[in-house]
């Protein structure tokens, strides 16, 4: 069994209004000088030995991320 | 008032589905009879159209209508579309149908983060489709929506597409509730019979219990389509 983060990001040109909502409550806080927030999702999946890594980003790619409006990255951890 | 037509309008129900009777209603009450299809169906029973009604299909998990489209019924969909089906998606059934890759761009959440719930001021712009003849083109109608995560966005390119190929089916007037992109509420397929959007036709089909009856207009285009067929 292998650990794998797939890290899924939306797109720069996506609004993400999510991140802008933190990113203005932390001056409000008094968390001074963060100029930008984004918000994602990250999944960690227990992986077979024998899932290869072109299966692993078609899982990324079809199910865990909407390619329309989110990037993703997988790595694998290491033990 | 209601004419039967003989037409069989399919409504899916996925777990978590919250607009499917209504749905049922309106498909009633436009003429046709309506057939209820569960998310584990692996047959459509010959219906000639299906609605994809509004809710949170698999409570929204991972994203809007992101697990729904692996269901057997919106496989059985898929294959039907490329026969000819018309479908409508309404609000997270337009998720469900964007997530399955028959309509193109994604349903994001609200630019002001809430969830809207009003009476929305539309224009017809496309009054061309299985699912618009019944419109005047350029007519404002009004209809409610209800959602936290119908802010339409895909990339420059697919919205001059949509906009070249008059496959725009209705734009938000009178203020944008969600910041959608080119204030668009709702787009077709390249052969105008797959359609979706975010307000809600369905609850607007009797003036008793929505703001106006301008819904139904939709049913019944879809009817014209399916008795003259």
């Amino acid at each position: 069994m292998a650990r794998v983060v797939v890290d899924v990001m939306p797109k720069q040109e996506i609004l993400d209004p999510q991140g802008q909502a933190v990113a203005s409550a932390l001056p409000r806080l008094g968390f001074e000088g963060i100029s930008e927030v984004r918000q994602g999702k990250r999944f960690e999946l227990e992986v077979a030995a024998d899932v290869d890594d072109e299966t692993l980003s078609r899982i990324a790619e079809t199910m865990l991320a909407n390619p329309v409006i989110e990037d993703w990255t997988v790595r694998r951890e290491e033990a | 008032m209601t004419v039967a037509t003989g037409a069989r309008i399919g409504v899916v129900t996925f777990p978590g589905t919250l607009d499917d009777v209504d749905a049922q209603r309106a498909v009633r009450r436009a003429g046709a009879e309506p057939v209820a299809l569960w998310h584990g169906d692996h047959d459509l029973q010959g219906v000639d159209a299906v609605v994809v009604p509004g809710g949170f299909s698999y409570g929204d998990y991972l994203r809007c209508g992101a697990i729904a489209k692996y269901s057997p019924v919106m496989t059985e969909l898929v294959l039907a579309t490329g026969r000819g089906l018309p479908v409508l998606g309404i609000c997270n059934g337009f998720q469900v149908l964007c997530e399955s890759g028959l309509l193109p761009g994604a349903l994001t959440r609200n630019a002001g983060l809430h969830y809207v719930c009003r009476d929305q001021w539309l224009r017809a712009e496309n009054t061309t489709s299985t699912w618009s003849t019944r419109y005047e083109p350029g007519a404002e109608v009004l209809i409610p929506v209800k959602h936290g995560e119908g802010s339409y966005v895909a990339d420059e390119d697919t919205l001059d597409e949509l906009e070249s190929s008059g496959r725009v089916l209705f734009r938000y007037v009178g203020g944008n509730p969600n910041g959608s992109r080119r204030d668009i509420a709702g787009i077709t397929d390249t052969a105008g019979r797959v359609a979706g959007l975010m307000p809600h036709p369905e609850h607007a089909v009797d003036p008793l219990t929505g703001p106006t009856d301008d819904g139904l207009g939709m049913f019944l285009s879809a009817l014209d389509a399916l008795v003259t067929a």
